[in-house]
């Protein structure tokens, strides 16, 4: 059996004639962690509804464990579990109902230790209308993986949860991992992503912009290090002396920000002008460059280090 | 089976947790029951034969026409289908549970409508109890396929009345509940024949109160059934998941087929 649990080929998503989605193509092997990312429209959600079954794409095939969402969507209802971007529940509706509700159509017992475990233990005769933002995630995301699905995904999962929260779901992402579901995340959060995911795609006006594992992707950059300074009487931000290897430089508050091609020429380079003009270092810092920076240089080019984000 | 179940106790609570469900379903029907006893009782002594089957399309239509359609537009608006969907509901249960639940309201209902008419407001009971059963079951299945198909094919919460209120207030006015249809003047007389508590009320009078009757009630109960069916088969074929992805939604005027059954009957049926 393949290990390409989901196989996505030339996929185009229009709505009323304009492309939502257009020529996506990627695999996601199993037991792995694949992030989707891309700003606002670029095309995830639509990405995942189309392989949830809940749109038809307009052309181009979609696959999870060797079923086509579009034509057999019941087939696939017991091996994925979906947590939307929207918690659609009856407002009525309380967690253990829900729990019941859902495990039954799924035909498996009711998973109320996933309730406590995700925080909800108090709430669970509370009617979903009166959970907050984070609670109603968190029951989302119960049920999504309650029936113990072979495939999760995921649309902004940490979207509205505190931080306890966000860990506990990073922990528990990792514990369906170690057990073999693969997991499709979709995110704005790069932090998370770069956490996360074994690999990502970024999506960017229904296109993959690049796609990789986090390392391979900074990699792919421009590679610049962000070097920042500040010193007692800031004659850095006076000189007009320039650095070796320093690509741009930037004022930003008591700091002086380096873009350089090389720290081990500049961080030197910016010492001995210090101690030259008699100055002392209060604070330096060195920053490779995140997946937040790689995703900011293929989503936003013009911005690119054109200023502090 | 267990799912359904669960489904079913779920919508059933919902009834009676829901403060405006709550409303439709009991208190609504039996204030109107309760008043309209105490006023038309003592205003027309002919209204007591006829009581009981009057308040019970009352309730029927409070819980169906006025009750149903809302829960069904606010659930597909707002993602809820979309939630039951990727887990596995099938959209029939969608669709008959909403009306089942609304069976047992009903009965419930027209239990204590029955049974407390005649020692309260001295009204007749049902001179044949199965023919009585029957056309309560056939009249609510009725209403509850409209009520259904107006909660699918409305675009929003805000055009339901425009749909319900068509039906309801006509057939409170025109639909026999009152007064006999056969004494309304020909016109009026020939437009409550596009109503379905008419049908109803005219095959409850011939067939389980042994009163006459202006046409035969055997037509009544077809209508009923022809109209109920098919507005149970448009509701499940016009159902969308969510109001974005409506495959059929393009042609909700497939739903005014429901009707037709009526018409034909009110171009038909003696006057």
């Amino acid at each position: 059996m393949s290990d390409e649990v989901v196989v996505i080929r030339d996929f185009h998503k229009s709505y009323a004639g304009a492309p939502a989605v257009a020529g996506v193509s990627f695999t996601v092997q199993r037991g792995e962690i694949f992030g989707l990312l891309g700003p606002n429209g670029a095309g995830k959600t639509t990405t995942l509804e189309c392989l949830e079954g809940l749109r038809e794409p307009t052309s181009g095939s979609l696959n999870i464990m060797g079923i086509d969402p579009t034509r057999s969507p019941n087939r696939l209802r017991d091996l994925i579990g979906v947590q939307l971007q929207s918690s659609g529940l009856p407002g009525s509706m309380t967690p253990r109902e829900a729990m019941q509700f859902f495990c039954a159509y799924h035909g498996v017992a009711p998973r109320h230790d996933l309730l406590e475990r995700l925080g909800l233990g108090e709430k669970v005769n509370a009617q979903f209308s009166s959970l907050s933002t984070g609670q109603q995630r968190r029951l989302s995301l119960a049920l999504a993986i309650a029936h113990n699905p072979q495939v999760v995904m995921l649309d902004e999962p940490t979207a509205g949860l505190d931080v306890g929260s966000r860990v506990e779901l990073h922990d528990l992402m990792r514990e369906m991992q170690a057990g073999g579901t693969t997991i499709i995340l979709a995110t704005h959060d790069m932090a998370e992503a770069a956490k996360m995911a074994d690999r990502v795609a970024i999506l960017l006006k229904g296109k993959i912009a690049a796609a990789g594992t986090p390392t391979q992707l900074t990699a792919k950059g421009s590679g610049l290090v962000k070097i920042s300074v500040s010193s007692e009487d800031n004659v850095l931000t006076k000189t007009t002396q320039a650095l070796p290897a320093v690509a741009q430089q930037i004022l930003k508050d008591e700091y002086v920000i380096y873009y350089s091609q090389d720290a081990g020429e500049t961080v030197p380079a910016i010492f001995d002008m210090l101690k030259a003009q008699g100055d002392h270092l209060v604070d330096l810092r060195v920053e490779r460059p995140s997946l937040e920076d790689r995703f900011l240089e293929i989503t936003q080019p013009s911005q690119t280090n054109g200023g502090e984000r | 089976m267990t799912a359904f179940f669960h489904h079913f106790m779920y919508d059933f609570r919902v009834g009676l947790r829901n403060k405006s469900l709550l409303l439709l379903n009991y208190l609504f029907p039996v204030g109107v029951y309760v008043i309209i006893g105490l006023l038309m009782t003592g205003l027309n002594p002919d209204f007591a034969p006829t009581m009981i089957p009057a308040m019970i399309l009352v309730a029927i239509m409070s819980c169906t026409l006025l009750g149903l359609p809302n829960p069904i537009v606010e659930s597909r608006n707002s993602g809820v289908y979309r939630s039951f969907r990727i887990n596995g509901v099938p959209a029939s249960s969608i669709v008959i549970i909403p009306m089942l639940t609304s069976f047992l309201h009903i009965f419930l209902v027209s239990a204590f409508i029955t049974f407390s008419a005649g020692p309260f407001f001295k009204a007749s009971m049902p001179t044949h109890w199965g023919y009585f059963i029957m056309i309560l079951i056939l009249a609510a299945f009725n209403m509850a396929s409209i009520g259904l198909l107006i909660g699918v094919v409305a675009p929003n919460t805000n055009a339901i009345p425009l749909f319900s209120q068509s039906i309801f207030l006509p057939a409170m006015m025109l639909g026999g509940l009152m007064i006999p249809s056969s004494l309304l003047p020909p016109t009026l007389y020939r437009i409550s024949l596009l109503l379905p508590t008419t049908h109803a009320m005219n095959a409850w009078r011939g067939m389980a109160f042994g009163m006459t009757t202006t046409y035969a009630p055997a037509w009544g109960l077809l209508v009923l059934l022809l109209s109920g069916m098919i507005a149970f088969v448009l509701a499940i074929y016009l159902f969308a998941w969510d109001p974005k992805n409506r495959r059929r939604g393009q042609y909700p005027w497939l739903a005014a087929l429901a009707l037709l059954p009526f018409v034909i009957s009110a171009i038909l049926l003696p006057v």
